[in-house]
């Protein structure tokens, strides 16, 4: 990757990036993919013991990087303004507070805050990060599932080719892969829980998916 | 199936998250106007199809989204190796014997 330097007459105009706060005013409450779902009821109505939970973590603010950790100043903004420094070894991620990075590929990372919170970062990055890069807000064409339990593993054992032996898949380990044949990057985020970050379009689909895959083992709906 | 070694996540994965792009090194002529029409189509149609050693370029698809080269005999399906892209593969074909 290259860092475009500014010359002559552009170094010296005013960046002119303009950056929409995707969140509406506080009187439109915002619809999660599986909205229709309506996974409170389903949770209330349903089974409360399960060897497989199941949970919507809905609403996020999910951001797309792609820069150059090599360079330093681009580094450093980004710890500055994420609180932790971008992880560049692959398959890895680190979380701080309510912000979590996962590393996607050696120049892309995907960082993950509380809804209202992502246009502040992203206007923090547009004004404070420097050179060559992008940041793209994808909130709005993701979701994040929780999986949990003591199955969990057998029901990703079906879903995917990635190899989830303890050995190979430790404790906060993130891959993109393939989840049910659609994309998805999975996190894993304790001993018997797993972050899986998918496309909004596919969200049903993979809602139906778990469901069925988990149904020998019983599903428990949180909330 | 291909368990296939991505240069750049370090780790081996299925061929289901890769996608294959055919013949590597192939460099675009540099000045395509004083081509003649015969270097232009060799350019643009044609490619080799060894048997044994080929070259390769795959597409980590599903997941880092990089492109890289593969060295793989086409006879046995053997994946000789893997590199990044501007690197030069370690594993050639013999030179065909001159008759």
């Amino acid at each position: 990757m290259s860092d475009v330097k500014a010359t002559g007459a552009e170094a010296t105009s005013v960046p002119t990036k303009v950056v929409m706060n995707q969140l509406p005013g506080a009187g439109i409450v915002g619809q999660s993919p599986l909205h229709h779902a309506d996974l409170e009821t389903v949770a209330k109505n349903g089974p409360k013991q399960g060897g497989v939970k199941f949970k919507e973590q809905k609403l996020m603010g999910l951001l797309t990087l792609r820069c150059n950790a090599q360079n330093p100043e681009q580094a450093a903004v980004a710890e500055k303004l994420l609180g932790v420094a971008l992880p560049t070894t692959p398959l890895t991620s680190v979380e701080k507070g309510d912000t979590s990075v996962r590393w996607i590929s050696p120049d892309e990372w995907l960082i993950v805050v509380p809804g209202n919170k992502a246009f502040a970062l992203e206007s923090a990055f547009f004004a404070d990060m420097p050179g060559h890069y992008s940041l793209v807000n994808v909130s709005g064409g993701t979701t994040i599932y929780q999986l949990s339990g003591a199955n969990v593993k057998d029901v990703l054992k079906k879903s995917t080719p990635v190899d989830i032996h303890d050995s190979e898949f430790p404790v906060g380990k993130v891959v993109s892969t393939v989840f049910a044949k659609s994309s998805a990057v999975i996190r894993r985020t304790g001993e018997q829980s797993f972050e899986l970050v998918v496309r909004r379009s596919f969200a049903d689909y993979l809602w139906l998916w778990i469901q069925d895959a988990s149904r020998e083992f019983g599903l428990v709906v949180e909330a | 199936m291909f368990h296939i070694y991505c240069p750049h996540c370090s780790e081996y994965r299925e061929e289901e998250e890769f996608h294959y792009h055919g013949q590597a090194h192939i460099a675009r002529p540099l000045d395509p106007d004083s081509c003649t029409d015969e270097e232009w189509g060799n350019y643009m149609f044609f490619r080799k199809n060894p048997k044994g050693i080929h070259h390769e370029l795959w597409d980590h698809a599903a997941g880092c989204r990089k492109f890289f080269n593969v060295t793989r005999n086409t006879v046995t399906y053997e994946i000789k190796e893997v590199y990044k892209i501007g690197e030069q593969p370690k594993v050639v074909a013999d030179a065909v014997p001159s008759k």
